[in-house]
């Protein structure tokens, strides 16, 4: 099962409404998935790399930040650290090191949160209704193969401002993790659909475009899936060639959005006249804001 | 005519099935709209009485499903298994359905006017399939009876396994599944295609124009040839 919902803010001046946009989305999305939910939100750019971080303790994230000299923002069990671009090295190395810490995922743009819990009940404790932003993307999960646990939970993110959500599963994850762990990328969790991030951002550091990157994932990524994907600056949808996985798309004058079902777009202002269609399988779609 | 208003923004799912279901053969209650379906799943699936039901929007999954008896029209698009397992019946998209339209459906007519998804047909029994756009892959697989029309294109391996279900396509076919075969499209065929295009509202597309797909009957006959091989 599982749910995933996406949301791309076609025109400037709607960022306020990204969030709380996106939150009834997920929230529509329980049935599909209620042991755990995520989200990826791209908000404004500015001169520091957010960090989002899940494992300190409320009291060890002043200190953290005092040690750093950066702000660290805590929402619920995660926290986004603010790193100066030239300190980003040395602050990530610096995290590495720290036990407890998990690094959940790193951009200009991007912050992400995922947790265990209804997805309505995940949507409230990071206060995603409120967050601004030009695009987002979530999943609600129904755990069918590992535990139910925050690692378990989507979005992946293998590279900077990159995220994936996944419904579907995999079969030769183990192999493709081989090879990529061999192209010197970096797993944290035993699951599928960090292999399918990984690939992605495997194939976009060796020149390709996000859409190029996914469709040569069809050749060598065996199993069923629908994708949604998040880039600094794009956001994209590939169904599997067998297209087990059901995926509604909707597009007006003013945004892009992706349900499971169409359920979950139906509070989307304009959607009675939106066109709303049902992606074909194995055809990327995409689309990108001017960098 | 009265008509009976079911607006889902007030009233659960449950609330319309359960009124469709209690409607006896010979009910004066002939006529259902239902607002604000929002895409919610299992709408009026189950009904068992001749009367006619309009959906105002898109629907989810199952709409219609086992329909009996009645004319179920959707305003909108219609999520995975519409009209599955149809014994009779009317049911009509007026938009674009989503994957395995008409699946197993043993009878009744089935007309989607914008494109249905992959596996439409799958495994029908006798129910008579109209879509006025495209058809996904896997579209007929293992049709054992009844006719899938399909105006624009058919995804690949149309026809699957097919059994003795007649397809015809006006587009192009990207490719025929196993045993599935083109077969000449004789005076009956034509005569046939005509009346259900014009049952179903297509009255403007020339039958001649079809092809005509079925079994090419290797698959589900055993050969005494093959006897050795077991």
């Amino acid at each position: 099962m599982c749910g995933i919902v996406g949301l791309f803010l076609k025109r400037p001046g709607q960022e306020a409404s990204l969030g709380a946009h996106l939150a009834v989305m997920l929230a529509t999305m329980r049935d599909r998935g209620p042991d755990s939910a995520g989200f990826a939100i791209y908000g404004t750019e500015n001169e520091y790399i957010k960090l989002t971080l899940r494992g300190a303790a409320e009291a060890d994230l002043q200190g953290l930040a005092d040690m750093l000299d950066v702000r660290v923002d805590l929402l619920s069990t995660h926290a986004v650290l603010h790193a100066p671009v030239e300190k980003f090295p040395a602050i990530r190395e610096k995290l590495g090191s720290l036990p407890g810490i998990t690094i959940v995922g790193a951009g200009r743009r991007m912050v992400l949160f995922k947790e265990v819990g209804l997805p309505e009940d995940v949507a409230a404790r990071f206060g995603l209704p409120r967050m601004a932003g030009t695009h987002g993307i979530g999943h609600t999960r129904m755990a069918t193969e590992s535990a139910v646990t925050t690692d378990g939970a989507h979005p992946y993110t293998t590279g900077m401002d990159q995220c994936l959500v996944h419904n579907g599963s995999l079969s030769n994850h183990n192999s493709v993790r081989r090879r990529l762990i061999r192209e010197g990328l970096h797993f944290e969790t035993e699951n599928d659909t960090e292999v399918a991030a990984a690939y992605l951002s495997w194939r976009m550091r060796e020149g390709d475009s996000l859409e190029t990157a996914l469709y040569a994932s069809l050749n060598d990524l065996d199993g069923f899936f629908t994708f949604v994907v998040g880039t600094r600056t794009g956001f994209a949808v590939l169904r599997d060639p067998i297209s087990c996985k059901p995926a509604v798309l909707a597009e007006t004058d003013d945004w892009v959005a992706f349900g499971s079902e169409y359920r979950a777009l139906v509070d989307l202002p304009g959607i009675e006249n939106a066109r709303v269609w049902e992606p074909v399988p194995a055809r990327v779609y995409a689309w990108e804001h001017a960098a | 005519m009265n008509v009976a208003t079911i607006d889902l923004a007030e009233h659960p799912t449950r609330t319309l099935n359960a009124a469709l279901h209690a409607l006896r053969s010979d009910t004066n209650e002939t006529y259902w709209r239902v607002l604000n379906p929002r895409g919610k799943h299992a709408l009026a699936a189950g009904v068992d009485a001749p009367v006619r039901v309009e959906i105002a929007g898109h629907a989810g999954y199952y709409c219609a499903g086992m329909n009996k008896h009645a004319t179920v029209v959707i305003e909108g698009n219609a999520g995975n298994g519409v009209a599955e397992n149809m014994m009779s019946g009317h049911v009509l998209v007026q938009g674009d359905a989503s994957a395995a339209a008409g699946a197993t459906a043993h009878g009744g007519f089935l007309v989607i006017r914008g494109n249905a998804a992959a596996r439409c047909g799958i495994s029908m029994k006798g129910v008579d399939i109209v879509v006025g756009g495209n058809v996904g892959h896997m579209s007929a697989f293992m049709a054992q009876a009844g006719t899938l029309t399909v105006l624009g294109d058919a995804g690949e391996n149309l026809g699957d396994s097919i059994f003795e279900a007649e397809i015809f396509v006006r587009g192009t076919v990207a490719s025929l599944g196993s045993d599935c075969i083109e077969k000449p499209m004789r005076a009956e065929h034509v005569a046939a295609l005509a009346a259900r295009l014009r049952e179903s509202g297509f009255e403007y597309a020339d039958p001649a124009t079809f092809r005509r797909y079925g079994s090419a009957r290797k698959l589900y006959h055993f050969r005494s040839d093959n006897a050795g091989a077991y």
